[in-house]
This record gives C-alpha cells, sequence and structure tokens, in this order.
C-alpha cells in the first residue's frame, strides 16, 4: 500500500484543500498521514523519513512556499531520503516552475481533479521504486 | 383563495405538471447546498402566516436592522487589504480612500497574527505575505501616517493577538491627537473560529476567552464605539461548511462569547450592542439572502429570549459580508468578476451594513490594484445603478425567500441544541466534531464537482485553453529581511529597561485575574514587540494543541 504524509508547514491555516486531497488519496486506497497546521521543515522532514512515507505532499497558500519547500526538500536531501515530494495551493506559474527545477516533482493549483492527483501519485513511487 | 382552496388547486396543477414530466422530464435533482429538497414552485403554503417577519428595525430585525437600510445610507464599502511593509500598505490605503472607499480593513500577515516577531524562527517565508507585517508600535505609526482617524472606520482582522493591535491602534490615535473614544472599528476577536476553521491561534480556548472578555470590559469604559467583536462565520464556510453550518457554527460560538461575559460579569445589554457578526455570501444567490435574515433574526431570539436583553439594539446582528474566496477559479479569471457581483448583491439584498467584493485574480495570487478596483466599482453599480438599496428588504414575501428563511432556521437551531447539549462549543471543537462536519461537507463538494454534479464553470464544464492573466501582484522580496532590519533597530533604540519593567507587570497581571489590557497598552507604548508581548503570555498561559481530524 502507498504511504503519503500531506503535511502543512508554516504559519498557514487553510487546510480545507489538504483535508480534501488527504481524503480522496486515502479513498483511492492509499494509507495517508496529515500532520495537520502550523508543522517546521524540520518536523515535517524528520516525520516524514520516520514514518518512512513514500511520498511527500505539501499544501502551502499563504504564499511563504519559495521559502520552505526548498528548505524541506534540503533536509530530506541531508536525511538521505530522495522521496518524492509534490506541492498543492496557491503557487505562481514562475515558482512552479522553479519548484520543479529543484525536484519538486508537481505542483498543483486550485481546480486540479483529486483523481488526477491521485493516479500522479501512483505513477510517483513507480517511479521512484524503478 | 383560502388555504384550502389554494391546496386543491395546487395538487391539481401538480397532478397536469406530473403529465407534462413524463415527456419533458426536468433536469435533474435540485437540492440546497445542505442536501434537503427545493420544490419545484413555492406558494403561499409554504410560508404559513407572515406574523414573524415584523418590520425593519424592530424585533427580530428579520427585514433589517435599520427602519431606513440604504435608503439612509448605503453599505460601507470596505476592501480587505495589507502586504509588505507599513509603507506599502499605507500607500495601498491612500489609492482605496481616493478612490472612494468608506472604511479600512487591515490584513495582517501570519507572524503578526499568531504573535512571532518578523526575526522569529516560525516567520521564515511568511513575513509580509498575506498581509502586513508589524512588529510593534513604530510599523502602526508607518501603516496609518496621514491617515485621520476620526474620520475613517478601521476593521482588522486580527485574532489572537487582537488586544495587541488594539492598543497599538489606539495609541495611534492618540498620537494624532484622536482620543480613544471617539475611534470607530472592528477587531475581529473571535478565537472559537480560529480553532475551527483559521488556524491563528495561540493560547487555550480558557485563557483566550479570558482575553476577549477583558476587551469587552476595556472597550465599554475606554472605546465606546468601537466593535470589540467580529463573530465570523466567513472562514467556517469557506473551510467547507454549508450554509446552515456557517449560520449554525458562527451563532453557537456568539452564545459561548456572551456566556462568558456575563459570567465576567459584564452586562450583555451593554456589550450586546458591540458584537458583530461576519458572514460570507456565496454562490446560491437566492439561499444567501435567505440566510442573512434567518441569522439577524435568530440571533435577536438567542438575545431576548435566552439572555433576557432588553436594549433593542443588543439584540440586532449587524454584520459585514465578503463575497466567497473559494468560490473564485484560477481557471478564466475574469468570470470571477461575475460570481463576486452575484454574491455582492445576494449580501445587499441580504441587508449586510459593510462589503468586502473579492477581487478576480485572488486564486492566483494577491490581486493586483487594476483588479481592487473592478471590486470596488462593482460594489457602487450596486449601490448607484442597480436600483435594488432603493427599499428595504425588496424580497421579503417571496414564498421561495421565505421558506428558506424559515427552513434555514428550524435546522440551525437543531445544530446550536446538538452543540449544547455536547456542552457548548469549546466542548465541540476539542472534540474534533465541528472541524469534521465542516471537512465532510468540503470533501462531498469535491466529490460532486469530480462527478460533475456540481457545474464549476471554465473548470469542469465549458474549459477553454487560455493564458491566464498576465499581471499578477508579487510581494516585495526583501520585505523580509527589511523588516527584520527595522527591528533590530527598534530594540536598539528604545528604553530596554522601561520594556522589561512592562513586561514584567504584563505577567503579573496575566497571572491574576486583573484586566490584561491595561498592562498590554503600557507594553505597546514602550515600544514592546508583538513577540515579545505575545511570548509573555505563552509562558503564562501556555500554547493550543490542534485536534487533527481527517
Amino acid at each position: 500500500m502507498i504511504k503519503v504524509m500531506i503535511a502543512k508547514p508554516g504559519l498557514d491555516g487553510h487546510d480545507r484543500g489538504a483535508k480534501v486531497v488527504a481524503k480522496a488519496l486515502r479513498d483511492a486506497g492509499m494509507e495517508v498521514i496529515y500532520t495537520g497546521i502550523r508543522q517546521t521543515p524540520e518536523q515535517i522532514a524528520q516525520s516524514a523519513v520516520d514514518e518512512d512515507v513514500d511520498v511527500l505532499g505539501i499544501s502551502i497558500l499563504s504564499g511563504a512556499h519559495m521559502k520552505l519547500v526548498p528548505k524541506i526538500l534540503e533536509l530530506l536531501k541531508k536525511m538521505g531520503s530522495n522521496m518524492p515530494v509534490f506541492v498543492g495551493g496557491i503557487i505562481p506559474k514562475e515558482d512552479a516552475k522553479r519548484l520543479k527545477e529543484i525536484g519538486v516533482v508537481e505542483v498543483y493549483g486550485p481546480g486540479t481533479p483529486t483523481s488526477e492527483i491521485a493516479e500522479q501519485v501512483r505513477k510517483f513511487v513507480e517511479h521512484s521504486n524503478a | 383563495m383560502n388555504n384550502g382552496e389554494l391546496n386543491e388547486k395546487y395538487k391539481e396543477w401538480d397532478k397536469k405538471t406530473e403529465e407534462i414530466l413524463k415527456k419533458y422530464p426536468e433536469r435533474g435533482e435540485f437540492k440546497t447546498t445542505w442536501g434537503g429538497e427545493t420544490k419545484r414552485l413555492y406558494t403561499p403554503l409554504d410560508v404559513g402566516d407572515y406574523s414573524n417577519i415584523g418590520f425593519p428595525g424592530e424585533y427580530p430585525f428579520t427585514r433589517g436592522v435599520q427602519p431606513t437600510m440604504y435608503r439612509g445610507k448605503l453599505w460601507t464599502m470596505r476592501q480587505y487589504a495589507g502586504f509588505g511593509n507599513a509603507e506599502e500598505s499605507n500607500k495601498r490605503y491612500k489609492y482605496l480612500l481616493e478612490q472612494g472607499q468608506s472604511g479600512l480593513s487591515v490584513a495582517f500577515d501570519l507572524p503578526t497574527q499568531i504573535g512571532y516577531d518578523s526575526d522569529d524562527p516560525h516567520s521564515l517565508g511568511e513575513v509580509g505575505k498575506v498581509g502586513v507585517a508589524i512588529d510593534s508600535l513604530s510599523d502602526m505609526e508607518t501603516l496609518f501616517d496621514g491617515i485621520p482617524l476620526d474620520k475613517v472606520s478601521t476593521s482588522m482582522t486580527i485574532n489572537s493577538t487582537a488586544s495587541i493591535l488594539l492598543a497599538m491602534y489606539m495609541t495611534v490615535g492618540e498620537k494624532q491627537g484622536v482620543s480613544r473614544e471617539k475611534l470607530r472599528g472592528t477587531i475581529q476577536n473571535d478565537i472559537l473560529k480560529e480553532y475551527i476553521a483559521r488556524g491563528t491561534y495561540i493560547y487555550p480556548p480558557q485563557p483566550s476567552m479570558r482575553i476577549i472578555t477583558n476587551i469587552f470590559e476595556f472597550c465599554s469604559k475606554e472605546m465606546p464605539l468601537w466593535n470589540t467583536i467580529s463573530i465570523s462565520g466567513y472562514h467556517i464556510r469557506e473551510a467547507g461548511a454549508d450554509a446552515v453550518q456557517e449560520v449554525a457554527f458562527t451563532l453557537a460560538d456568539g452564545i459561548e462569547y456572551v456566556k462568558a461575559a456575563i459570567e465576567a460579569g459584564l452586562d450583555p445589554n451593554l456589550f450586546g450592542r458591540r458584537l458583530s457578526f461576519f458572514f460570507a455570501s456565496h454562490n446560491d444567490f437566492l439561499e444567501e439572502i435567505a440566510k442573512f435574515r434567518a441569522a439577524r433574526r435568530m440571533w435577536a431570539k438567542i438575545m431576548k429570549e435566552r439572555f433576557g436583553v432588553t436594549n433593542h439594539s443588543a439584540m440586532r446582528l449587524k454584520f459585514h459580508t465578503q463575497t466567497s474566496g473559494s468560490t473564485l477559479t484560477a481557471q478564466q479569471p475574469d468570470n470571477n468578476i461575475v460570481r463576486v457581483t452575484i454574491q455582492a448583491l445576494a449580501a445587499v439584498l441580504g441587508g449586510t451594513q459593510s462589503l468586502h467584493t473579492n477581487s478576480r485574480d485572488e486564486a492566483l495570487a494577491l490581486p493586483t490594484e487594476e483588479s481592487v478596483r473592478i471590486a470596488l466599482r462593482t460594489q457602487q453599480i450596486i449601490g448607484y445603478e442597480s436600483g435594488v438599496p432603493k427599499t428595504v428588504d425588496p424580497l421579503a414575501g417571496s414564498y421561495y425567500i421565505e421558506s428558506l428563511t424559515d427552513s434555514i432556521e428550524k435546522r440551525a437551531f437543531d445544530y446550536i441544541d446538538k452543540i449544547e447539549k455536547m456542552g457548548g462549543m469549546v466542548k465541540a471543537i476539542e472534540a474534533g466534531y465541528v472541524q469534521q462536519e465542516i471537512s465532510n461537507r468540503a470533501y462531498e463538494y469535491q466529490q460532486a464537482i469530480e462527478s460533475e454534479k456540481q457545474i464549476v464553470v471554465g473548470v469542469n464544464k465549458f474549459t477553454s485553453e487560455e493564458e491566464p492573466l498576465k499581471t499578477t501582484l508579487k510581494v516585495n522580496d526583501d520585505a523580509e529581511k527589511e523588516q527584520i532590519k527595522k527591528l533590530r533597530i527598534l530594540k536598539k533604540g528604545r528604553d530596554n529597561e522601561k520594556v522589561e519593567n512592562a513586561l514584567k507587570r504584563l505577567e503579573n497581571v496575566a497571572k491574576s485575574d486583573e484586566n490584561i489590557m491595561y498592562p498590554i497598552v503600557d507594553a505597546v507604548k514602550a515600544y514592546a514587540t508583538i513577540g515579545e508581548i505575545a511570548n509573555v503570555m505563552r509562558k503564562v498561559f501556555g500554547e493550543y494543541k490542534e485536534s487533527i481530524t481527517l
């Protein structure tokens, strides 16, 4: 069974999207851990590694993504993890491009069907296990 | 025609219609947002007698809180704004006032809202993002520089640190020569919905409720024109609640605040006049209009029947409305102008006291000046061209509107009873009940979109390949660095002994049962920072841990 962590870093309290995606992935047959809001990058990287998840999804709507996402990627790398990381939220196009350049596998904006996310998460995991 | 005859006629009509349906079926099922049945036709049979509707400005205020409503004065057009540092936001406020906006509404960044200074590790990446960064009185002086606080009313979206920001605003007023009893405005100060839906809590519920009642008491003595709380359904709705849940959970929060204030020895006839509310205006036009009317009637009944209030102005539910951000689409963003228009019109037909209209580009970024101007113009067109404000509560008497109003009232009271049985809203929140109800509804809504039971134009139907908006607002990336630099300079330049003494006194008062507002005002005047003040209270009160529900 695919194990996913959905995390909310920073101070952002907008958790509707994170919860909806978490529920949808669970209904798609995955094991989902939802961290709750206000997690530091350190807490997220550490628990993703400790829980040995296959993939990490990060939700941010506050605009802090360009600071927080690179930090989480860096910490994961330091811990020797290369788990796929995807991001969801209000992410301007040029930022999404930049995030993908530094290793984020996909960035999902408002209106993305959860079925599409579930399907792609499976591919990310297959790809990283290959 | 009496009801009996009407009923006969109605049955005849219904029978004929059923015949027609065999040949021409309807498009599908029609339901309210809470899943109730929407009938094909509403008639006088659905509304009973009209005696509970009453008159505007009179109990139970179904038709509005004032007798003349918009014939006297249009609603306050109040756009929520703030980003980057205090200088940039000050410029945006002056721009909005020049464009004919009638009140200010301040958006603070998350560190300010959660009581962290800009140089705190928790603030990384968040400084100046969702609102303006305020670390101390010095930033607040810049924010309102050149804006006469005796002329504008200011609404501040601030909750767990409301006491601190209120103290700052009051002090800026004094420095401008405007005494505190003349200041007009609102602090959101609604901590319960932070635990439920918005997330900017700091302390556990009990000390948070104490701070809130301290603010009520302080304002009743010092700032009689200030609205001490804005009990908010907006964020509850945005988190996924339906219209009934929005009303029920908001008023249940309201009940909890009134109970706490009465327990603290305050008179609901007095503080009740300074309570205000904040709702969302969502897509379902007629349902939203009915929702505002139902909420008004319910609150009047709650204050009168449950809390024994006799002063009529303490029974009036005055409210601010914001169009629903979660209905904005990133796809075909210009369509959002139309959504906002419909939602704003519902708020006006529902009798709102003030209104924020969202900008078309807010599913993509913070709005540009041009987008904000269109949003403000939308209100002005409704106000000055549509003709809607010419008469009070124009949709009253519509069989459907009245039936919906009754139905929302009944269902919301059922919810409130259920919450009461759980021991009140604080208990229901701690058990995760309210959060669960909302997130279940949010998930159902998402599923309805994906199965195309719910159509969202431009998202799951009528899609087209098009370039998104070219210009979106970019917040100055140096805001964080600049803000930290300013903070360092402030800390060096102020009288640090005075700060320490003020913080020590705050700690002592926090531990006692004295009113916490007075030492906060002193600390603010000494240029203590938000982080320093909040940290003293964190030490005494502890911090809240979210109950995670999925």
